[in-house]
């Protein structure tokens, strides 16, 4: 298995820990002048999300994680996995709930995602920055107002619940960011 | 217009006019106490066998001579500086360029500007206090504490004697202050995890002094550090060298200097047989100053180095050391 030094430690870096695939997110060496060095290392573990620190001794190796970042397209959620296809070489992944469940409620069929994959298998999902989805309930709200002023919430049809505008009426497909999970507007 | 290190033009302008002012501030100190500056060669085809230390290499043409000859780009002035010493050159100075490999950090770059100094008869504290001296004249008037290493673990570690203290001691004040976990150490390994303390727990507290901005000289390090400062006489256990902190960075490292051929030589041969033992190229001695330090030891004094970007960037408060250099070395 291909190994790293500390001294090829960077930002977004990805290496093994306890077996998990972590990634740095920084790496700040700590040189005393008549000592020995040591990398003071901030990373994310990239199964979990969880954000971790350890100070290695320079020198030491840590072992290479096999992480990899895809575009895939989704296909379907057959109750248990999360299906997506490499829309080049037709190759077929499944997810399973852990991997997609934050962003679960912004994954729409046929729509490319940025798949990590570890050791060839999905471990988490980032859909579109950008998604259209139907309004399946909201408040009928004022006719009246097309301003935009003030809000309520509206239930899409993948089960996401947002803030949007009042003018907004059920059956009408709106545009939400998916890192903000906020409205940006109307769907034409 | 902004420049690649985000500066404007005016403000770059104005950074290079206050560096170029602290050079002549620290140059104005010196000539004012009679001390020479001297400009040592930066090549030399002596190494530093500092295991910690790595020194840049270059291979130089010499006429007479088939093969092109490794020189080491100096990791600081301090062998031929001790060679003018000893040659009776009286108080000196080098302020300049030094070289120290795989050093790049916020507060490291591989090629640094260093000032170091040596004062004939001045014991360990006379040099201290003109250090702190020479800091107030570039800080402002801050205050100053010196403590021993060991009263530091005492009073920040809450470690009672850290030379007779085990390894699982420094271990559980590293656990106690939420430091990350560690990886790579030998769980008996007391040096490196007594270093750990030092630097994790404890040298953030320095060059604070009452929770303000000041001067913290950190002295009587264990023997085992003294690289080439001398033993405490009343104290084997100690050596008579010497730290100085300000907000929590290190500033400057001094000593009272080793006068002996032999001791010299000693300690070397003892960072050579480390180096084997780490794995780690050897490096030539450099006989010229043991030969010098044969002909005739060393006077009695004290030298110090200073990293003069850190200085520069506690003055100008900057967070990185680069941005007080024209260029880093990912910029040059």
């Amino acid at each position: 298995m291909a190994t790293y030094s500390t001294n090829e430690f960077k930002a977004g870096l990805k290496f093994l820990m306890d077996g998990q695939p972590c990634s740095i997110i920084e790496n700040t060496i700590v040189q005393p002048g008549k000592g020995q060095a040591f990398n003071r290392v901030k990373y994310r573990n990239l199964m979990t999300g969880r954000v971790l620190e350890n100070t290695f001794k320079s020198g030491e190796k840590v072992d290479a994680a096999d992480v990899v970042d895809t575009e895939l397209q989704y296909l379907y959620n057959d109750g248990e996995f999360w299906h997506f296809m490499d829309p080049e070489t037709f190759d077929q992944y499944q997810a399973s709930e852990a991997a997609v469940a934050d962003v679960s409620k912004w994954m729409i069929e046929q729509d490319m995602c940025t798949v990590t994959l570890f050791n060839g298998q999905p471990i988490s999902v980032t859909p579109p920055k950008q998604v259209t989805l139907e309004v399946t309930e909201t408040d009928p709200g004022l006719k009246g107002d097309t301003a935009g002023t003030g809000g309520k919430p509206a239930t899409l049809s993948t089960g996401a619940v947002v803030q949007v505008p009042l003018f907004v009426q059920i059956g009408e497909k709106v545009i939400v960011n998916t890192e903000k999970g906020e409205y940006v507007s109307r769907a034409k | 217009m902004p420049n690649k290190a985000g500066l404007t033009t005016h403000s770059l302008a104005d950074r290079l006019k206050k560096r170029s002012q602290l050079v002549q501030t620290l140059r104005a100190f010196f000539y004012a106490r009679s001390v020479t500056e001297v400009d040592t060669p930066i090549l030399s085809a002596a190494g530093v066998p500092d295991v910690h230390l790595h020194a840049l290499s270059t291979e130089v043409r010499l006429p007479g001579e088939a093969q092109r000859q490794r020189f080491y780009l100096h990791t600081s002035p301090e062998y031929p500086m001790k060679r003018l010493l000893c040659a009776g050159s009286g108080d000196i100075f080098y302020l300049g360029k030094v070289f120290r490999d795989g050093d790049l950090s916020p507060r490291h770059q591989i090629e640094f500007t260093m000032l170091e100094w040596y004062r004939i008869g001045f014991s360990m504290f006379d040099l201290m206090e003109e250090v702190a001296g020479l800091l107030k004249t570039v800080l402002g008037d801050l205050a100053v504490e010196s403590i021993s290493y060991q009263d530091a673990f005492r009073r920040y570690a809450g470690v009672e004697d850290i030379f007779t203290a085990s390894a699982e001691t420094c271990r559980a004040v590293l656990k106690a202050h939420q430091v990350a976990d560690v990886v790579g150490v030998d769980a008996d390994d007391k040096a490196l995890w007594e270093q750990l303390v030092l630097t994790e727990v404890i040298e953030p507290n320095l060059g604070l002094v009452e929770g303000k901005m000041g001067i913290t000289l950190l002295y009587h390090y264990p023997a085992r550090d003294a690289a080439l400062a001398q033993l405490c006489e009343d104290d084997p256990q100690v050596a008579e060298r010497f730290e100085v902190f300000v907000n929590g960075m290190e500033l400057a490292n001094g000593y009272h200097e080793l006068a002996d051929a032999d001791t010299y030589r000693q300690r070397f041969e003892a960072s050579l047989a480390q180096r084997a033992e780490l794995g780690l190229p050897s490096v030539p001695l450099d006989e010229n100053l043991l030969q010098a330090l044969e002909a005739r030891p060393l006077p009695d004094c004290s030298g110090v180095a200073l990293g003069v970007d850190r200085l520069f960037a506690l003055q100008q408060a900057l967070n990185n050391i680069q941005q007080g250099m024209a260029f880093g070395i990912q910029q040059a």
